[in-house]
């Protein structure tokens, strides 16, 4: 392959329209994730449409999670929203007693400027449940974003030694040999512990997780200690943290892929002074398991089309599998916050000899299948609104909601990754007989 | 506000994008924020189209929020005007242009101005009707401005076909079977001698929709989508429609004979009597099944049943008038429709019940207790909690729903189907109690310890006979029951009295 001329990062932005999910979805693991919790989104019938068919079968599992649906009556604020939340807020009280309420604005809540922030402290010392407010709508944001919101909003409420000083506030004891350390991302209690283990391997202790399993067991933060994130759409959360809780963030690759992994917890002993031992070992036992799928897509081309936030760090990690990616669309990016992550990525593309991927913010749908027509990638890695269509044109599709419900953290789940991106390239293969002459129309 | 886990029927919205995406060549452009345009996933997905949903945004975010869309929305139009080339773009008004409050309409005016597609504003509030409703109105809406169209330019044409024929409204995308029932309703009309004139809106080109009127009549197989169109057609161009739906033998009866006697009053005598009596007596099974002694069974057994207006009112009258099934009640969500629903079902349960709130739904059903549940994908899952089975007859649905195999519930193939639906869910339901009665469904540790040859136990001759009258499909698991009870108490011989103790005893 010929060096490319490409050996800069370049960024555009599009229109903006794409397909992702809204960030209400968000609810949907938050409150498996947060078992203390209920989540009620004040929105409309088209919120709750969209939440009924996303959660698919959860929805019937008595979820920890509601619509209050907004009536003609409380748009035309015929109705008082401080009166119809309290009785609403009782009767979650009442049926589930949890130990926090989340109160999820949306579209409708901006536009009508409803006053959630201002009405809930007062309906918190009435209702005595804390009720913390997150507007997670899809005016102003995507998908995965969502859970920054929520997060950033549960920053806050984290306890502190300033703030908590008689509720037998000592502050977590440790022998530990570096400044508290607490980490912001919700992951599933398994990757939780993994993502502990390999950092306590390095002598590096995990003071606390944001989110914790319960609510009631958030974690202390106090300033000047350190906080780093495991996801690349955490920004907010990422600020209200250095902003208003003093820490001080570590900037670092995420752990995606042993090659992020790896670097994550470098970037981490780096900071504290610790020199890291026998990641090296760690990350090429990682890389030769992996053997089997690398030989499926090593040299085979990739494109994102961009709706979750962490198609940076899944186009690094696959560029290091071998792979060109052509495209990585974007809903957002933070340069900073993403910083190291980007870094990374141009590295990556230099040691691999393969030229560096546009970046596409806000990217256009329309536009990207004309492109993705020409290029005619191995595999699209998209929405579920384009994955059938784009089959039926003869086009490998992997969706890319699975990204953000397996388990994609850290060593052990390098391979889960490459589960997923080579499912459709495996597929396909064994389908040959059946499937070559029933497309519709080829591309 | 109101506290809400699921709804049955969606935001209006949702109804206009089914019908506008159903025509070939139409485009939907929705007013909304990101993240609305789910639709596209839920067509892709359970309806696994091929092609791409022709429906896009014209993206609500701060900009216009602060600023309102100004040239956004026209720009949209116009871009998809020229990259796709539809006939007609849909401009769909969500919940958030509802209290954005923008004038529309006047986008689409001034689009229209430069664009080739013709363009319109779906005329539907998110805070007064609901997706079927929307779904009705937007297919009338479609339907009126060619018709109006054409009538002002004399181009509607007043030609009725030389062979009686129909139009056939309502096929839509993501409806409830849809796709089977019209190959079903295809092979009525052929047997009827009736030529098919148009399908809407499935698969339809807007360009047609003038000639709507060379059909001798209309045909609405769902009350809850074209019945306005229907309507319209009537007063517009006084064409006449049949809108009894042709599910089950009954109503598929009444159908005909109203199809036979429109087609008298235009001039053309048909007889389908002997038709009709054929096809119940050798082409429908429900008929012959409905005296056969598997359905004996089925006398006094108890259900109810919840859907949409069409489904469940055909169904009420199905499991009543066909099955001789106790109907204990039998409702819809259809709030809007009650008038005609309670009237159609009255004769055929004990009670009516209208409401969109599952919660009244689920208490209902555990109130009563039926033996089995007829309903959507929802009562399916109380059923589930309950341990009483459901066979699911109306949206809202899942991809389960949306079957590969050819399963229609209209027409006389829709009634052999409805039969082995119906049957399947009861005796479902009675296998389960008796596997119940004799000793519970659990299996894992029976195979291991306690068939015959492992232990020496004998049944006596008494118990042995009867073992033997229990029902096939669960004697064998009745008979390890037993025996590892026994097994357990270190009894050897199995007599009478030990099998009913064990009966007894392994039930708790
Ligand atoms: S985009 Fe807005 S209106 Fe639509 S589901 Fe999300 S929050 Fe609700």
């Amino acid at each position: 392959m010929t060096i490319s001329n490409e050996n800069k990062l370049t960024f555009e932005c599009e229109t903006g329209n794409y397909h992702t999910f809204c960030p209400i979805s968000c609810v949907s693991w938050l409150y498996q994730k947060i078992e203390d919790s209920f989540f009620l989104v004040i929105g409309t019938k088209t919120c709750g449409y969209f939440l009924q068919n996303a959660m698919g079968v959860m929805i019937f599992a008595e979820p920890r999670y509601a619509m209050a649906e907004l009536q003609e009556g409380d748009i035309s604020a015929q109705l008082n929203d401080y009166e119809e939340l309290k009785r609403l807020c009782l009767q979650i009280k009442k049926d589930r007693s949890p130990s926090v309420i989340f109160w999820i604005g949306t579209c409708t809540t901006e536009i009508i400027k409803m006053d959630l922030e201002g009405i809930a402290p007062k309906l918190e010392a009435d209702i005595d449940i804390p009720i913390i407010v997150a507007r997670a709508n899809g005016l102003d944001y995507a998908f995965t974003q969502g859970e920054d919101t929520v997060l950033a909003a549960m920053a806050q409420r984290c306890p502190d030694n300033k703030n908590y000083p008689s509720k037998n506030a000592i502050e977590p004891t440790t022998d530990a040999i570096h400044p508290p350390l607490v980490l912001f991302g919700s992951l599933p209690d398994a990757v939780v512990q993994q993502l502990t283990y390999e950092l306590s391997k390095q002598g590096i202790t995990v003071q606390g997780w944001l989110p914790s399993t319960r609510y009631t067991e958030l974690p202390f933060i106090n300033e000047q200690y350190y906080v780093a994130g495991v996801n690349p759409f955490l920004s907010r959360t990422a600020t209200t943290l250095m902003r208003r809780r003093k820490t001080k963030l570590i900037g670092a690759p995420f752990p995606i892929g042993p090659d992020g992994t790896r670097a994550w917890i470098e970037k981490i002993c780096s900071v504290f002074n610790i020199t890291p031992t026998k990641l090296d070992e760690r990350e090429s036992e990682v890389w030769s398991s992996l053997e089997n799928y690398l030989e499926l897509v090593r040299g085979k081309s990739v494109f994102f089309m961009g709706d979750n936030l962490l198609e940076i760090s899944l186009a690094r990690f696959l560029i290091r599998c071998g792979m060109t990616v052509y495209e990585i669309g974007i809903p957002y990016m933070d340069k900073r916050y993403q910083g190291a992550e980007l870094l990374l990525l141009e590295k990556t593309c230099r040691e691999m000899n393969v030229p560096i991927p546009k970046i596409i913010e806000k990217p256009d749908n329309y536009n990207q299948l004309d492109r993705i027509r020409d290029l005619q990638p191995d595999l699209v890695i998209t929405g579920m609104a384009h994955a059938n269509p784009l089959e039926a044109r003869g086009i490998n599709t992997k969706w890319s909601v699975e990204f953000t419900f397996a388990p994609i953290h850290g060593f052990s789940n390098a391979k889960d990754i490459l589960e997923l991106v080579t499912r459709p390239l495996r597929r396909n293969l064994n389908l040959n007989e059946v499937s070559s002459e029933m497309y519709s129309s080829r591309y | 506000m109101k506290l809400a886990y699921w709804m049955y029927a969606g935001p209006a919205h949702i109804g206009t994008l089914r019908i506008a995406s159903s025509f070939k060549n139409v485009h939907a452009i929705m007013h909304a924020p990101l993240g609305d345009d789910y639709f596209n996933v839920m067509r892709s997905m359970l309806e696994r189209d091929r092609n791409f949903t022709p429906v896009t945004a014209s993206i609500v975010d701060r900009h216009v929020l602060a600023r309102g869309s100004q040239e956004k929305v026209v720009n949209n139009i116009r871009r998809k005007d020229k990259e796709e080339k539809p006939d007609l773009v849909v401009l769909t008004p969500t919940c958030t242009s509802s209290i954005l409050q923008e004038d529309l309409q006047n986008f689409v005016d001034r689009a229209a101005l430069e664009s080739e597609a013709d363009i319109i504003l779906a005329d539907v509030n998110h805070y007064r009707v609901n997706e079927l409703e929307a779904s009705d109105r937007t297919l009338e809406q479609i339907v009126s401005f060619y018709i109006r169209k054409a009538i002002l330019s004399n181009s509607v044409s007043k030609e009725k076909t030389i062979k009686p024929s129909v139009n056939i409204i309502g096929i839509l995308s993501l409806g409830f079977h849809n796709k089977h029932d019209l190959v079903d309703l295809k092979r009525l009309f052929s047997d009827l001698d009736i030529e098919i004139h148009q399908i809407i809106p499935e698969n339809a080109s807007v360009h047609d929709l003038k000639n709507l009127s060379q059909a001798w009549f209309n045909f609405i197989p769902y009350r809850e989508t074209g019945l306005l169109t229907a309507q319209f057609l009537k007063e517009e161009l006084d064409m006449p429609f049949v809108d009894i739906t042709p599910m089950g033998i009954i109503n598929i009866k009444a159908c005909v004979r109203q199809i036979q006697s429109i087609l008298s009053n235009l001039g053309s005598n048909r007889d389908y009597e002997k038709y009709l009596s054929d096809q119940t007596k050798y082409i429908s099974q429900a008929a012959w099944f409905s005296r056969s002694i598997d359905c004996q069974n089925l006398t006094g057994k108890t259900a109810i049943v919840f859907g949409d207006a069409t489904h469940a009112a055909c169904m009420t009258q199905i499991l009543s008038e066909e099955m001789g099934i106790d109907v204990l009640w039998s409702g819809t969500y259809c709030t809007n429709d009650e008038e005609w629903f309670r009237k159609k079902v009255e004769p055929f349960c004990r009670e009516v019940v209208i409401t969109d709130d599952h919660n009244v739904v689920g208490d209902l059903i555990a109130k009563t207790e039926p033996n089995a549940i007829f309903g959507t994908q929802m009562e399916r899952h109380i059923g589930k909690r309950l341990n009483i089975p459901c066979g699911v007859i109306s949206s809202p649905v899942h991809i389960q729903n949306f079957p590969l195999s050819y399963k229609p519930f209209l027409g006389y193939e829709g009634t052999n189907q409805i039969a082995d639906l119906i049957y399947n869910s009861f005796t479902l339901g009675m296998e389960d109690h008796l596997l119940d009665l004799f000793g519970g469904h659990d299996t894992t540790d029976v195979l291991t310890n306690t068939l015959t040859a492992d232990n020496d136990i004998v049944w006596d001759t008494s118990a042995f006979a009867e073992l033997s009258k229990v029902p096939g499909f669960v004697r064998g698991k009745v008979k390890r029951n037993t025996e590892k009870y026994a097994c357990q108490k270190g009894y050897t011989e199995i007599n009478l009295e030990i099998m009913y103790e064990a009966k007894e005893k392994v039930n708790t």
